[in-house]
């Protein structure tokens, strides 16, 4: 399963500047695992020291928010799309 | 109340509109709305608020104006730099629209204060800088079941909400649970804003406090709005109500506003 994968203006530095990536796997879980392999840099910021999705970051496969779903073990189908929709706070000052 | 003959002129595009007339112009002079932060956000929003006639606007900052405000903080000027936002804001706002009674709030926004400073207000707009504030206004907004219409910005990416805990539809908390931490994420100085987004979102959430006054259209109180400035496209995705929210779900443990507002910006 290929899925697309929307990057938030504030990750994209460390995915080389790109704003969506294709990635493979059947679960968030395993698109999230593959995205973090591929630009390592994008693991701190969005996962706990325990693997988690941050707290401060939803996940939405298509529109839906994983939270509400399976979490993390939510499945996924050809053609759905996942984006990472971190909470931004400026205002700005 | 009646229309003086400059406000039947000033306000005549509004009052040709079906949807607003009149009755609807009148009832946005008598609106109040309160606007925290004189920023990026709260500038475009203040303006067309009070060139729309809301009666009462009310503005929250205790920040004087830095020359780099100017890059997006439509309110202020050159010639305003070193004085207070609130007071270049004042003049700002008065000198468009005399019929504004603009209330200036020059103190800091705490979890002491915030309950009184919205009591008498019917809208609040957030256009605040940190994530601190941004629970504390949220908290007081459900406790004191005034609507919320909350933006933010960051480098070229922008977000809009209404929130409205009170109801069956989300609050901040339901949309997001926890902020994150100081110093996890680069500083909102350190990661840079295009200017022009307090435009795009500010002026979209104005639009979403007028329909908020006039109940007129669909307010964006169960959607998240994404703007991507350099994709160029506008998205929206669902944000439920959390019933296991600790503010607004079905077993409650936040009973008050409380916490700091001096958190860093981040992310």
């Amino acid at each position: 399963m290929s899925v697309l994968v929307r990057i938030p203006t504030p990750l994209r530095p460390l995915a080389n500047g790109q704003n969506e990536v294709q990635l493979a796997g059947g679960s968030v879980r395993e698109i999230l695992e593959n995205l973090v392999n591929s630009y390592p840099g994008i693991r701190e910021r969005l996962m706990d020291e325990k693997g988690e999705v941050r707290r401060f970051i939803n996940i939405y496969v298509n529109e839906e928010d994983i939270r509400f779903l399976d979490g993390t073990h939510t499945r996924i189908k050809d053609g759905d799309e996942l984006s990472i929709i971190p909470a931004i706070a400026g205002g700005c000052r | 109340m009646d229309f003086r003959e400059d406000q039947i002129e000033r306000y005549s595009r509004h009052i040709i509109l079906k949807e607003v007339g009149g009755a609807g112009q009148r009832k946005l002079l008598e609106s109040r709305v309160l606007i925290i932060g004189a920023g990026g956000l709260g500038s475009p929003v203040a303006l067309y608020l009070a060139a729309a006639g809301v009666g009462t606007i009310g503005i929250v900052d205790m920040d004087n104006v830095d020359l780099s405000n100017l890059q997006r903080q439509i309110l202020h000027s050159t010639k305003t730099v070193g004085k207070p936002k609130v007071f270049s804001a004042f003049e700002t706002l008065t000198a468009m629209n005399p019929d504004v009674h603009v209330v200036p709030v020059s103190e800091k926004l705490t979890a002491e204060n915030v309950m009184d400073l919205f009591r008498d207000y019917d809208v609040i707009v957030d256009g605040s800088d940190n994530f601190g504030t941004r629970y504390v206004v949220n908290d007081a907004a459900f406790f004191l079941k005034k609507p919320l219409v909350s933006g933010s910005i960051l480098r070229f990416e922008g977000q809009v909400a209404v929130l409205e805990g009170y109801k069956d539809t989300p609050c901040y908390r339901c949309l997001y649970p926890e902020a994150p931490p100081p110093g996890l994420v680069p500083s909102c100085s350190e990661a840079g804003v295009l200017g022009v987004l307090g435009g795009t979102i500010g002026t979209l959430q104005a639009v979403e406090v007028i329909k908020l006054l006039l109940g007129m259209g669909e307010v964006l109180n169960d959607r998240l709005l994404i703007y991507d400035a350099l994709a160029m496209t506008f998205r929206k995705v669902r944000v439920p109500k959390d019933p296991n929210c600790p503010l607004c779900g079905a077993h409650p443990s936040i009973h008050s506003v409380s916490g700091s507002t001096d958190w860093a910006c981040s992310i």
